[in-house]
């Protein structure tokens, strides 16, 4: 085909034109690329940079150490434990289903086990970058398994944890309590909530000290910036702030004193206390029976912790400081100095004790049926005549007992950090208007003035009532010694301003009761040179009738109360024991002070010459029989803890 | 001026015809493959397999082959254009078909050393053919509407089939790099003036049908258009991805993260990103520098393509290089917009750059033509 020369001129003109156009277009167009890149790179990419650090970067909180609990002398009392568990979060886990599926081959994980996490993944509540245990407390061999499996586990993080762990058992779980893993209800019971507590099962303080003085102790959180691919998986740790641990805590108690107590305890449901007169320092607060807190710590099975609720003995409270019981006889000495003091009675003068007294048409009993005779102060304490004390009682009135009763510190729960402190009942005539909406009766002073009635004392306060009485100073009991190696302050005990021969005169008393062949607690006296013991026996009625203790069933049987401080020249300890429905406080109660108060005196297990001759055999059998904790238990059973 | 009327003593021959190649675009499209090895090594994560290697090699077969082409006499290319046409769509009838009988949406076939893609090779044999087809055609009847027809049915067909595989990018690329010839080829403005309206005035109508009762598409088409207008609307679904590849172009920033320090590519929050979204990644580590540098490259080879159409006298020549020149940036300018968010995702790879065997090689092929068209273009009797 030819075409004309112009034709082809033209053509070649008009391409090259269109040609032109269409480059200029392209080139056009380029240049909107280009600026359209330049915007997104050069004005947004502050904005687009930090949506890609949103993308990367994960932020975690790192739980703290828990601050570790000590005893006076440096004996760690509750100590964290490394552990190995794994946990998923949902922002970064493709598909669960899959890697609960390789999980149940790898480590063997239940059905049931699977199903809890499925669901808890699976609920509102659970965020997306809230992490979910699927296992704890792996063996090193499981957790190793996950850890190399870890790419094909999208989502899933091994973590090394740390876990309370209470080396001494059922010792201290009344006073150093235990931790739990946080909970939903508690965290929905907090006004606010420390966001260490969203850590997975972040361990808070559940009872004792441990919940007490849970600030101090959980620490601060610290936080890891970690970079992570589209997967969730981790590929490198970028920053790490270190939390803070929480404060390491030295209380008061000696843990071999205590075991000595839990030992000694063991078999009854009974509580007690020794203090040091001298400071106030708590040196041991015992409470049978105890239970192991590690078990709650790694999740108490249903049938155990059903089995501790329906104990008889209530293994639950810390009766030491929980437990109200009425005082009995060891209140004796709070109706007897409110007399002194007001001046209604004399130490020498004497009572006639009959075995009864007539008062309101109502007639009131002495322990003894056949009376005792004439008794002064001294006589009344050593045979712990009620009918003294009634006598004292119409004299003094209720209001100045209840306020002896107060200044030797009653009533009072100090302060401790121990949750559900009791402060006891010391009853007056408003107490009872207030509360009974009834007038105070001259029968309730009677029964008060021999701790029966409404009077209600823990153990802890008869320990802090005892050192009153031993050192005639206002001891106030103290539990923590020190908080990161700071001495906390004791508490300046000034003098109780009472008249100080009434107290020697109740004190001597109190020394008669163990130390005169006539004493009630005669048997249970020290006769080692300079450590002998001052005391007062108090048996409670938990009934109006008094019958034999050895033919009623147990929960209706007589509290047994004992107090005591020794040396009675030089007080150092007072101790003072509760054995619920114990019998008589001279028989059940009074031994167990004794061997208590040696311990605490001698720092170990007491030498027989501190007994009296005829009943060393005994007390040797049974300071042998004592299921104390060997020195180096602690080492020994770490492992298969 | 038709080939058989120039002076052909004019044309260099022989082995000679290597010093006529336009090596500054050779020099080009090789840097333009460079940035893709390096991109592909530091998608790798550092390391020459899987992708960089094979990329390299086949870039080196590519090479050869278009040297090889542009030895060839242009007339041969214009003369097997038709041949070349239909078998391309003889091919894509093959795919076709056995896809229907059971190979799945299989849009290749084996040749035993590489894939081809019948459609790839598609967007060159139809070049070809509407150059040879204007070269043809008188020029006064360029535009009279039958002749309009023709070239139009032409393209309509392969892309019907193609748009059929499913794949919308290159039937996309087919249509646009057809018109553009049509237009190079002198085309009257109405034509083009009058589609453009149509189109708008139907885009129109889609839009505004939405929601009554005689709307145009399927609610869940609506969506993908709402999706692509504002991503972030379904951040975790189809929005996921360029969403995540703007965020890795605009947190390059001007010099970008370094080699290799791209976090969006490196922790694989981008995807498909050593194919489609290969520009993101350079864009990530080597920020607005890099990304506009590729531009550039890119640039300067329509450029070189469009100064050689222009200074060609031959009308087959210099339609054939409007035409790869145009598909060429089709391609790249689909595939930026695509990743900037300025277009939606239609999975169109970026020429040269991106891993891919056919696409790579039919590319190079093209560029054969240009370079041929380039060495054996008339030159004036002097």
């Amino acid at each position: 085909m030819r075409r004309s020369p112009a034709d082809t001129a033209e053509s070649a003109r008009k391409i090259s034109r269109r040609a032109l156009f269409l480059g200029g277009t392209q080139l056009a167009f380029m240049g909107v690329l280009g600026l359209r890149m330049r915007f997104m790179q050069v004005e947004q990419a502050d904005e687009f940079r930090l949506l890609a650090d949103e993308n990367r970067l994960k932020v975690r909180l790192l739980p703290p150490a828990r601050g570790l609990l000590y005893d006076r002398n440096g004996v760690i009392l509750a100590e964290n434990e490394q552990t190995f568990r794994i946990v998923i979060r949902k922002e970064d886990a493709a598909d669960l289903d899959i890697v609960l599926e390789k999980l149940e081959k790898l480590i063997g994980l239940t059905p049931d086990e699977q199903e809890r996490v499925r669901k808890t993944v699976k609920s509102r509540d659970t965020g997306p970058s809230v992490p979910v245990t699927i296992a704890d407390r792996l063996t090193w061999e499981a957790f190793s398994t996950v850890a190399a499996n870890g790419p094909a586990l999208p989502g899933v993080s091994p973590e090394v944890g740390l876990t309370r762990f209470y080396p001494y058992r059922d010792d201290f779980v009344h006073t150093v309590g235990y931790v739990r893993p946080v909970t939903r209800d508690k965290l929905d019971q907090m006004e606010v909530v420390d966001p260490i507590y969203r850590i997975p099962d972040f361990q808070i303080g559940l009872t004792g000290v441990e919940t007490k003085l849970e600030d101090l102790l959980k620490g601060r959180a610290g936080t890891l910036r970690v970079e992570q691919n589209v997967h969730g998986r981790t590929i490198r740790e970028l920053d790490r702030q270190e939390g803070v641990a929480g404060s390491n805590i030295q209380l008061t108690f000696d843990q071999k004193v205590q075991n000595f107590v839990q030992a000694r305890l063991d078999g009854e449901s009974a509580s007690a206390v020794i203090m040091d007169v001298r400071t106030g320092d708590v040196i041991a607060a015992g409470s049978t029976p105890a239970f192991d807190p590690n078990k709650f710590v790694r999740g108490i099975s249903g049938a155990d912790y059903k089995a501790l609720l329906e104990n008889i003995y209530r293994p639950l409270p810390s009766k030491s400081v929980q437990g109200a019981y009425p005082p009995g006889s060891t209140f004796k000495m709070v109706t007897a100095l409110a007399a002194l003091e007001a001046g209604v009675v004399t130490p020498d003068e004497t009572v006639r004790c009959t075995g009864h007294v007539e008062v309101g048409g109502r007639r009131f009993h002495c322990w003894k049926r056949a009376g005792h005779g004439n008794v002064n102060l001294i006589g009344s304490l050593r045979h712990s005549c009620d009918v003294y004390y009634y006598e004292l009682a119409q004299r003094a009135g209720i209001e100045k007992i209840a306020d002896m009763g107060r200044k030797l510190g009653l009533g009072d729960d100090y302060g401790l950090p121990l949750p559900g402190m009791s402060t006891g009942l010391m009853p007056d005539k408003q107490w009872k208007r207030e509360k009974r909406g009834a007038d105070w009766v001259i029968g309730d002073s009677l029964n008060a003035a021999i701790g029966q009635g409404f009077v209600l004392t823990t153990p802890m306060q008869l320990a802090v009532m005892t050192s009153r009485l031993a050192t005639g100073r206002a001891i106030t009991p103290r539990l923590v010694k020190t908080i990161d190696g700071v001495e906390q302050p004791i508490q300046d005990a000034g003098p109780l301003d009472i008249n100080e021969n009434m107290l020697r005169a109740v004190r001597t008393g109190m020394y008669e009761v163990l130390n005169s062949s006539r004493g009630t607690a005669y048997r249970s006296r020290i006769v080692e040179d300079g450590m002998q013991m001052a005391g007062k026996t108090g048996t409670s009625q938990t009934r109006n009738v008094v019958v034999n203790n050895n033919n009623v069933p147990w929960e209706e049987r007589d509290h047994a109360l004992f107090v005591a401080f020794a040396p009675y020249d030089d007080p150092k300890y007072a101790v003072s024991v509760v054995v619920e429905h114990g019998g008589g406080g001279s028989t059940a109660a009074a031994p167990i002070a004794r061997d208590l108060m040696l311990f605490a005196l001698h720092g170990a297990v007491p030498p027989l010459a501190s007994y009296p001759q005829s009943q060393r055999g005994t007390i040797k059998n049974r300071l042998e029989a004592l299921p104390l904790r060997p020195d180096d238990e602690d080492a020994s059973t770490r492992s298969n803890a | 001026m038709s080939y058989l009327e120039q002076n052909l003593k004019t044309v260099p021959t022989g082995l000679s015809k290597i010093l006529y190649v336009n090596w500054a675009l050779v020099i080009l499209l090789t840097a333009v493959a460079s940035v893709g090895f390096i991109m592909l090594y530091s998608n790798a994560g550092g390391s020459f397999s899987p992708w960089a290697e094979p990329q390299m090699k086949r870039f080196g077969v590519g090479l050869a082959l278009m040297l090889m082409i542009a030895m060839v006499p242009i007339w041969f290319w214009r003369n097997v254009a038709g041949i070349g046409y239909l078998l391309s769509l003889i091919l894509l009838l093959v795919v076709e078909f056995f896809g229907d009988v059971g190979m799945g949406a299989q849009r290749w076939i084996d040749l035993g050393f590489m894939r081809l893609q019948p459609s790839e090779l598609m967007k060159v044999t139809l070049v070809m053919l509407l150059a040879g087809y204007y070269d043809w055609l008188d020029i006064k009847k360029v535009s009279r509407p039958l002749w309009v027809a023709i070239p139009v049915l032409l393209i309509l067909v392969p892309t019907a089939l193609v748009l059929k595989q499913p794949d919308l990018g290159t039937s996309l690329l087919l249509v646009f790099g057809g018109a553009i010839i049509m237009f190079a080829a002198g085309v009257s403005w109405w034509y083009f003036g009058a589609v453009a309206a149509m189109g708008a005035a139907l885009v129109t109508s889609v839009f505004s049908s939405r929601g009554t009762p005689w709307q145009l598409l399927k609610d869940y088409q609506y969506r993908r258009i709402d999706t692509f207008l504002d991503p972030s609307s379904d951040p975790l679904g189809a929005g996921y991805h360029i969403t995540q590849s703007k965020i890795a172009l605009g947190s390059g920033g001007w010099t970008g993260r370094g080699f290799m320090q791209g976090t969006q590519s490196r922790l694989n929050f981008l995807p498909e990103k050593h194919t489609d979204f290969i520009f993101t990644t350079l864009a990530e580590e080597f920020g607005f520098l890099g990304g506009f540098s590729l531009l550039m490259l890119y640039a300067g080879v329509i450029v070189f393509c469009l100064i050689s159409a222009m200074n060609n006298k031959d009308r087959f020549g210099a339609l054939v290089t409007i035409g790869i020149a145009a598909t060429f940036f089709l391609f790249f300018a689909v595939n930026m917009s695509m990743v900037m968010g300025l277009a939606p995702v239609v999975g169109v790879p970026l020429p040269m750059v991106s891993y891919g065997g056919s696409a790579m090689l039919v590319l190079m092929a093209a560029f054969g033509i240009v370079q041929s068209a380039h060495v054996h273009r008339p030159r004036s009797k002097s």
